[in-house]
């Protein structure tokens, strides 16, 4: 079967990673309940003018997308795909609010505009003219995910050479306080550092935009090979580990030969026991790293998980930050990944160095 | 080779009614669903149009076994269709393959989330919505209620094309080989968020919409949910299955032109209908009947009149808009549309493009105002 690789990566996170050079040599470590991203200097990128009402999502996906175009050596892209789980709910919740505050009079189409979930892929193809195929993937933990599925199938079927894809989403304060009364997103600030024993129930909340080039064809920049993707939209703590290693058997491996695991716990006592199966099971032996400590949680954080994995296979190196246990992998060879967000909307990929 | 992908359910509720086939009914004897508002209390009640559905919320929770106001409207419409889909199909066990769920929505359940935007904060009565606003919110309320597990199940939100887009992600994995069977489609329930959205876009018309006419003031909005059961030519012989139609071609083009607007000449709609016509693998000239998007508002359908000059040339087949009955359903427009098109398929019938005078000045906008049978092939 056709391989598809990881051509270039950008990202603009809660980390300083808009740089493609950097590779979390100094880390932030945040000490709160909802984190925003390092701003890149958006003024390099988009003119004041219209950065000025410009949704805080399309900001950071102008930058992200940018980057990775440019480390593809790439002025276009056959296809463009984006997942968000809320789009640019900034707008949204802003346009609601306007609704009501006003009794529907005195608004601007702007806010509605920017609240299309497919802003982002709208703006970044209307910024390269792209007349290709344009989708936006909106199923909270899986929306990221669902791109790399639609991108493989593209790729495998010979529909594109070329595929941007990326996950993106922002913090919008009448998000966070909503979902801080349903105790979705944490009450109280937790060190990065504390993050997997808080013992609380929910999230740290944040933002970020990670987007990659996918293609049929490795070239010098390129970072791994995608090998496969799979997406559950449940799935039982008991049934996990049997999923996990039917996901491996169908690419002839198993888990003796996974390198490291990248887990996306994000410190809900509620949900994290998901990933403890994983970790205290099938891969007690294996090398295994963690993110959302860095990056904190969002629909599309796994994108930032899928930018680590890639980053890792790419420099054969692991951050200290990122380090779950104590173990060192004999080798840097497979990466597997494995996401969920309040028990639903599993997602499994698997990375391989090229 | 790709595989086929056989439409064996089909499952639709709109304001021209709550099931396929009161839908065609309503079709057939020139039955429109447009009307003034009556479900939701807004200041423009008196200045717009719109399609909704009859039925109240209240009768889709006693009818799906919920306790009132438990649900977004979205979520109710789009579980009310898809099951309609899975009984057509005669799908007993949902996991008897590997099925696959994409269904498309733009405004998800912000129906509920503008009415307690600001109570959540007040009391815990409507905290049961915070979480619902999200569009895979009602994705997986489906997924749910149809037993689907560990399966892909994932949304798509692309305005007005979501649901076509859906349809086209779930034929290509199909196609693939991916998956045997998958339930695809769309719903949006109106809110206040959109029929303000649209206003300030001004593309609201006031009376009735009336597509491709020459005197044509904007679009009426509009509510549905609609659903298809697609399913590999496997498990169509594996069951004995009745194939209602087959999904042959599909392609989605970006206009790269404007956020809200189509270019003047069409590009994306062009680049769309000739990609579909390779996938399909067809002539331009076999087309009997183009369904057409027909929004009514004026730069919508120049746009998409010459992108279709542009695809068929001087054989244009006969088209029409079926937004002047049901409005623009938004995210679920595409397979409402699909929907029909089975159904004019099925029994070779042209539906009319009600509200349009013919002025016959421009030859491709002369289309008749009633019902047509083909000449079956």
């Amino acid at each position: 079967m056709k391989r598809i690789y990881i051509n270039s990566v950008g990202s603009v996170s809660a980390q300083k990673t808009y740089e493609n050079s950097n590779f979390l040599e100094e880390v932030e470590y945040y000490n709160a309940n909802v984190i925003k991203v390092i701003d890149p200097n958006y003024k390099d990128y988009i003119p004041p003018a219209a950065a000025r009402r410009m949704a805080k999502g399309i900001k950071m996906s102008t930058v992200s997308s940018r980057t990775a175009l440019e480390e593809a050596g790439l002025e276009n892209v056959d296809a463009i795909m984006v997942g968000t789980g809320l789009g640019c709910i900034g707008d949204s919740a802003k346009f609601v609010g306007d609704i009501i505050d006003n009794n529907e009079q005195f608004l601007t189409p702007t806010r509605f505009i920017q609240s299309s979930h497919n802003t982002v892929s709208g703006q970044i193809a209307l910024a390269i003219g792209c007349k290709g195929y344009n989708f936006t993937y909106v199923n909270a933990s899986v929306s990221f995910e669902s791109c790399l599925i639609d991108a493989i199938l593209q790729l495998r079927n010979d529909e594109a050479k070329n595929i941007l894809v990326g996950g993106v989403d922002e913090i919008a304060d009448h998000h966070v306080k909503s979902h801080q009364l349903i105790q979705h997103i944490k009450q109280e600030a937790v060190a990065a550092k504390d993050l997997l024993s808080s013992n609380t129930k929910g999230c740290v909340s944040a933002e970020g935009s990670n987007f990659f080039v996918l293609s049929d064809k490795e070239q010098a920049s390129t970072y791994a090979e995608l090998v496969a993707v799979k997406t559950f939209n449940t799935l039982t703590k008991e049934r996990l580990e049997t999923v996990a290693e039917h996901f491996l058997s169908d690419q002839g491996l198993s888990a003796s030969e996974i390198d490291m695991v990248i887990l996306g716990n994000n410190g809900d006592v509620d949900f994290d026991g998901y990933y403890n199966i994983l970790s205290e099971g099938l891969f007690s032996n294996t090398s295994q790293l963690y993110y959302k400590h860095l990056s904190g949680e969002f629909d599309t954080a796994a994108s930032f998980g899928f930018w680590l994995g890639s980053k890792i296979l790419k420099s054969q190196s692991i951050p200290e930050a990122v380090k779950l246990n104590s173990i060192a992998p004999d080798s840097m060879k497979t990466v597997l990944l494995y996401n969920q967000y309040r028990g639903e909307n599993h997602t499994l990929i698997l990375l391989r160095r090229c | 080779m790709g595989k086929g992908v056989a439409i064996t359910g089909m499952g639709i509720i709109s304001a021209i009614g709550n099931n396929v086939e009161e839908n065609y009914e309503s079709l057939i004897n020139s039955k429109t669903g447009i009307a003034k508002i009556s479900k939701i209390d807004t200041i423009h009640k008196d200045a717009i149009l719109v399609g909704e559905v009859a039925m109240t919320n209240t009768a889709f929770e006693t009818q799906l076994g919920l306790e009132e106001n438990s649900w977004s409207r979205t979520s109710l419409l789009a579980v009310t269709a898809a099951k309609e889909a899975v009984a057509q199909a005669q799908i007993k066990d949902i996991n008897d393959c590997r099925t696959g769920l994409v269904s498309g929505t733009t405004v998800g359940g912000m129906d509920k989330s503008e009415q307690y935007f600001y109570d959540y904060f007040e009391s815990d009565a409507a905290w049961k919505y915070i979480n619902g606003l999200h569009a895979g919110d009602s994705t997986q309320k489906i997924a749910h209620q149809l037993g689907l597990e560990e399966s892909f199940a994932t949304t798509i939100s692309t305005a007005c094309s979501s649901a076509a887009n859906a349809i086209m992600l779930g034929a290509r994995m199909i196609k693939a080989g991916e998956l045997d069977r998958v339930i695809v489609g769309g719903s949006d329930a109106l809110s206040k968020f959109t029929i303000n959205g649209f206003k300030t876009l001004m593309i609201l018309s006031d009376t009735f919409n009336t597509p491709f006419d020459d005197h044509r003031k904007g679009l009426n909005l509009g509510e549905a949910a609609a659903f298809l059961v697609l399913e590999s030519d496997d498990i169509v012989e594996r069951d004995g299955k009745e194939v209602l139609a087959y999904v042959k071609g599909y392609a989605n083009a970006n206009d790269a032109h404007h956020q809200t607007a189509s270019s003047d000449n069409g590009d994306g709609a062009v680049l769309a209908m000739e990609k579909a016509l390779k996938v399909a693998g067809l002539e331009p000239n076999t087309v009997d009947y183009v369904n057409a998007h027909g929004t009514a508002t004026p730069n919508n359908d120049l746009s998409e009149g010459r992108a279709l000059l542009r695809v068929f040339k001087d054989n244009v087949p006969e088209f029409s808009s079926t937004k002047a009955f049901t409005g623009h359903t938004l995210a679920v427009a595409g397979v409402v549309e699909a929907v029909f098109s089975v159904l004019a398929l099925q029994n070779n019938v042209v539906y009319p493009n009600l509200n349009f005078k013919p002025l016959c000045k421009n030859s491709i906008y002369c289309q008749k105002q009633s019902l047509k049978k083909k000449n079956s092939m």
